[in-house]
């Protein structure tokens, strides 16, 4: 048994995962990222449209900031986020943007004088100010006040998650590439490390570390078409939700993109929208106007996704040998600026529509793009449950995004995460020892074995490629966009099927080496189990909130579930997880629950509501010379490492 | 995209080195096409229907992360963005991309060297004073024509083409690559990365680096990102020939 000691283990290497790894080293502990490939391909790499920080330098985005850009991302979660955690995020973000630019991100400059804009479907010159010339620019995405979302043309992910492997490669950072965690190793509530197969050789590796962190991504691939690559496969999640003491946090929550293309799923980026593209039917009307006056393409992505297949619904849709699907406009921006600024758009449509954007316009139709749920962490990073497993990023339920993620907010949340909990983790580090049986790490070990061999062994039994499959159009056509108790009650019952059928995958190709189906057999029964959270907890919760929308339950119900759902699987043998919830306090919260101000406001609220509104106008009445700095630390005191306390320099207006 | 169902013939090597014994052979599958079909597509078909043990790489299936470049009718590209519409005769031919480790039939470790050039060519901004930056100030201001200069040679994305289809690497193992060079040239235009011409000459001033380069430009036709290769080759090369 080949056993690897480390002080802070970070399972995946995307853009979360390796700035929590370098947070390790600068704090001097040792670190080992694991990674099913080479770091840089992660996908972190595909968010091609950008990150949110409230810079305020470029003139659209004047007035920007932390006040703005929480009360946005509060809104944006139809108040289901952790508003201390989004305090932290929106804090950070500036500082995190402007550390990656020193790190060598190349983001897109403010360049002074006038530029013509695309503002509501009309050309509009707009004058950049000489004062900003040069600092880091925005444009507009969906669901936001200012221009926020910080770009580097349409490559954002990818300039920043080379940037931060290049800063993790110059610290001398170990990524141990093609290395799959498959089990945590854990003891009376305490996490000490992975057993982790190698994707190569196919041996049996034990990872034992004092701080165990969960960065994989989301659980898009749950879903038969999805704009995820095509590892976001949650498999970091599950093998937590395994260990059957770790919760997991609001995995109903799932997010669909307005614009990925018919038929494969690709994304286009919101950019496409936030510079002034339009989304058109079947007749070439231009129809979100009608639905959402005021944001109209640029409303929350839950919303104009829920419009789109309204819209379709009625008919509108453009019919398809794929099923309908209606138009992304984005001509009217101009060769220049597609080729400059969405030039991965544009390779998107040759190569896989054969169409040119700056004169076709792209087929789309909503896509499952974001899982808000994850591994639920305290505001540290840290499973509230289970000692030295933390968890970041889009795998983590931190919860800075609730029910609904704003664009622009992922990468973001990645590196701010990454900065904040890296610390927390250093922390953890710092003050424990490690102390654990070799007893231990060998009966994981021998457990994960015995599963290999049974696998290996079996002579006849189920397809492993054939459960996914009947598990990815159970969710496809059960647990999407639109949702009823009838269809959700359905999916429970297939998905339990499915799980009693997966403890009976046989192989055709039975080597225990490099074998794409021996990987697909590992992980398709922790997919299925995940498949099962979210559907439960949907089929469980009768409201709607955010991306989670019931047809049967249209109205938001603050009263009954201004709560977060929790899932556990405390018994290998059960047919369900044990769901929970925990309370959000409104008593707490800096932004009671209002109206998002979509469509017709059907809230049911909760008695507090009322009660906090009228305390926090106490509290401001009590304080009028309070600026708005003292405000937030008299309505929402919140924890933050020392090293990122400081108030945010902006252009024009300094530190105030 | 054509409505006419064909019937594709994939001609694919297959070699397993974790196999004691295995040979490298040709095998052929045949598919039905479907409109619309890419090769990330038609070999994941012919992994869940015929053969579950062939290993290939795909992680964004969108052409945005560089993990599935392999010589495809005897050029390197990217098989996620590749339609099989491409091939009027309907046979394609597949090998493992050279000039890297095999894993496995398709599959290479292309991780391996890019993570070495990386530590060759010290693929980050070097300033001692950066760690020190004081992140709640304004950042440092860099001219947008310069910061737009420098993402279009950042574009690469490491999917090895370039080194695939180089001459001078076959004769020269140690030769560092158009992938390298790209990387020197993003960080010699950087106004951040503060190394001297010197410094770089260090890296790649010898028949190992810049001017080891027969200049026969494989790298440029073959570029995914048709990244300009040969005119950055040609600047480095300039560059460092001033020096001394």
């Amino acid at each position: 048994m080949k056993v690897i000691y480390t002080d802070s283990l970070v399972i995946g290497g995307g853009l979360a995962g390796l700035r929590i790894a370098i947070a390790s080293r600068q704090r001097g502990y040792d670190t080992i990222v694991l990674s099913l490939m080479p770091a840089k391909r992660s996908h972190s790499a595909a968010a091609q449209g950008g990150m949110q920080a409230s810079l305020g330098a470029s003139i659209k985005g004047e007035g920007d900031n932390e006040e703005v850009h929480f009360e946005d991302t509060v809104k944006g979660s139809d108040w289901g986020c952790d508003q201390d955690v989004a305090r932290m995020f929106v804090n950070t973000a500036p500082k995190a943007i402007r550390q990656l630019t020193a790190w060598g991100v190349p983001w897109s400059r403010v360049r002074k004088g006038d530029r013509q804009v695309v503002i509501n479907g009309k050309k509009v010159t707009i004058t950049e100010k000489g004062e900003a010339h040069g600092l880091i620019t925005s444009r507009d995405f969906g669901g936001t006040k200012k221009w926020r979302t910080c770009f580097t043309s349409d490559g954002t992910g990818h300039t920043m998650l080379y940037a931060m492997d290049n800063k993790a490669i110059e610290l001398g950072i170990p990524v141990h590439e093609r290395k799959e965690a498959i089990a945590l190793i854990h003891e009376d509530g305490v996490c000490y490390g992975a057993v982790v197969r190698d994707l190569v050789t196919g041996e049996l590796l034990a990872y034992v570390a004092k701080a165990t962190t969960i960065a994989t991504g989301g659980y898009g691939r749950l879903y038969a078409v999805s704009t995820n690559a095509v590892i976001s496969e949650g498999i970091g999640t599950a093998i937590a939700l395994e260990t059957g003491v770790a919760t997991l946090g609001n995995m109903e929550a799932v997010q669909f993109h307005p614009t990925a293309i018919v038929p494969v799923g690709i994304l286009t980026t919101e950019g496409c929208r936030g510079d002034g593209g339009l989304l058109l039917d079947k007749e070439g009307y231009r129809f979100m106007p009608d639905y959402e006056p005021d944001k109209k393409e640029l409303a929350s992505r839950d919303v104009v996704s829920r419009r789109m297949t309204e819209h379709m619904r009625k008919g509108k849709g453009v019919p398809s040998r794929y099923g309908d699907h209606l138009w992304l406009d984005i001509t009217l921006l101009g060769k220049e600026h597609i080729n400059k600024n969405l030039r991965e758009v544009k390779e998107i449509c040759e190569y896989f529509l054969g169409i040119d954007p700056v004169k076709e316009y792209i087929p789309v139709r909503p896509t499952q793009h974001y899982s808000m749920g994850g591994v639920r962490t305290k505001p540290t990073g840290e499973s509230p449950n289970l000692k030295g497993l933390f968890s970041a990023g889009e795998a983590a339920c931190w919860d800075m995004h609730g029910f609904n993620r704003l664009g622009g907010n992922s990468v973001a949340e990645t590196v701010v995460a990454g900065m904040i909990v890296g610390e927390y983790v250093a922390d953890h580090c710092a003050a424990t020892t490690l102390n654990i049986n070799t007893k231990l790490i060998e009966k994981f070990v021998r457990r994960e074995e015995n599963k290999i061999m049974n696998l290996l062994n079996r002579d006849t039994g189920e397809n492993p490629f054939e459960l996914r499959k009947e598990m990815q159009d159970i969710m496809m056509d059960k647990v999407g966009i639109f949702r009823n108790g009838d269809d959700l009650a359905k999916a429970v019952e297939e998905l339990k099927v499915l799980n009693q059928r997966a403890k009976n995958i046989a192989l055709r190709n039975r080597i225990a080496s490099s074998n794409p189906e021996l990987v697909e057999a590992i992980r398709v029964p922790k997919m299925i189990r995940l498949a099962q959270c979210v559907a439960y907890g949907a089929m469980l919760r009768t409201e709607s909130r955010g991306a989670h929308a019931r047809e049967d339950f249209p109205e938001r119900n603050d009263r009954d579930w201004l709560k977060r759902t929790l899932t556990a699987w405390p018994s290998e043998d059960a047919d369900l997880p044990e769901v929970a919830y925990e309370e959000l306090d409104i008593m707490k919260m800096e932004m009671p629950p209002g109206s998002r101000g979509y469509g017709v406001d059907n809230t049911v609220h909760h008695p507090d509501t009322e009660k906090r509104v009228a305390r926090i106008e106490e509290i401001k009445t009590a304080n009028p010379d309070a600026d708005r700095f003292e405000m937030q630390e008299l309505l929402n005191p919140i924890e933050i490492p020392e090293k990122f306390k400081g108030k945010n320099e902006r252009t024009g207006r300094g530190f105030k | 995209m054509s409505d006419q169902e064909r019937t594709l013939k994939f001609h694919i090597l297959r070699y397993n080195p974790q196999i004691e014994g295995d040979t490298p052979t040709m095998k052929t599958y045949e598919i039905k096409e479907a409109p619309g079909m890419t090769i990330f597509i038609a070999l994941n078909e012919i992994r869940e229907t015929y053969d579950t043990s062939i290993q290939f790489d795909f992680i964004c299936r969108a052409g945005i992360c560089g993990s599935c470049a392999m010589i495809i009718n005897g050029q390197p590209d990217l098989a996620c963005r590749t339609l099989t519409s491409k091939f009027p005769e309907g046979e394609i031919k597949l090998l493992p991309l050279p000039g890297f480790e095999l894993i496995g039939d398709l599959s290479v470790n292309t991780g391996k060297f890019m993570r070495q050039m990386s530590e060759r060519v010290e693929s980050w901004i070097h300033d001692k004073y950066a760690e020190n930056v004081d992140l709640c100030k304004l950042e440092e201001r860099m001219d947008p024509d310069t910061a737009d200069e420098i993402y279009e040679l950042e574009r690469c994305v490491e999917c090895g083409c370039c080194v695939s289809a180089c001459a001078t690497k076959r004769m020269r193992e140690g030769f560092l690559g158009a992938v390298g060079f790209m990387r020197l040239a993003r960080y010699a235009l950087d106004p951040r990365d503060k190394r001297s011409d010197e410094e770089f000459y260090e890296i790649m001033g010898d028949d190992d680096g810049v001017f080891g380069c027969m200049t026969l430009l494989g790298c440029q036709d073959y570029c995914p990102k048709d990244l300009p290769h040969q005119t950055q080759i040609a600047y480095l090369r300039r560059r460092m020939a001033m020096i001394n």
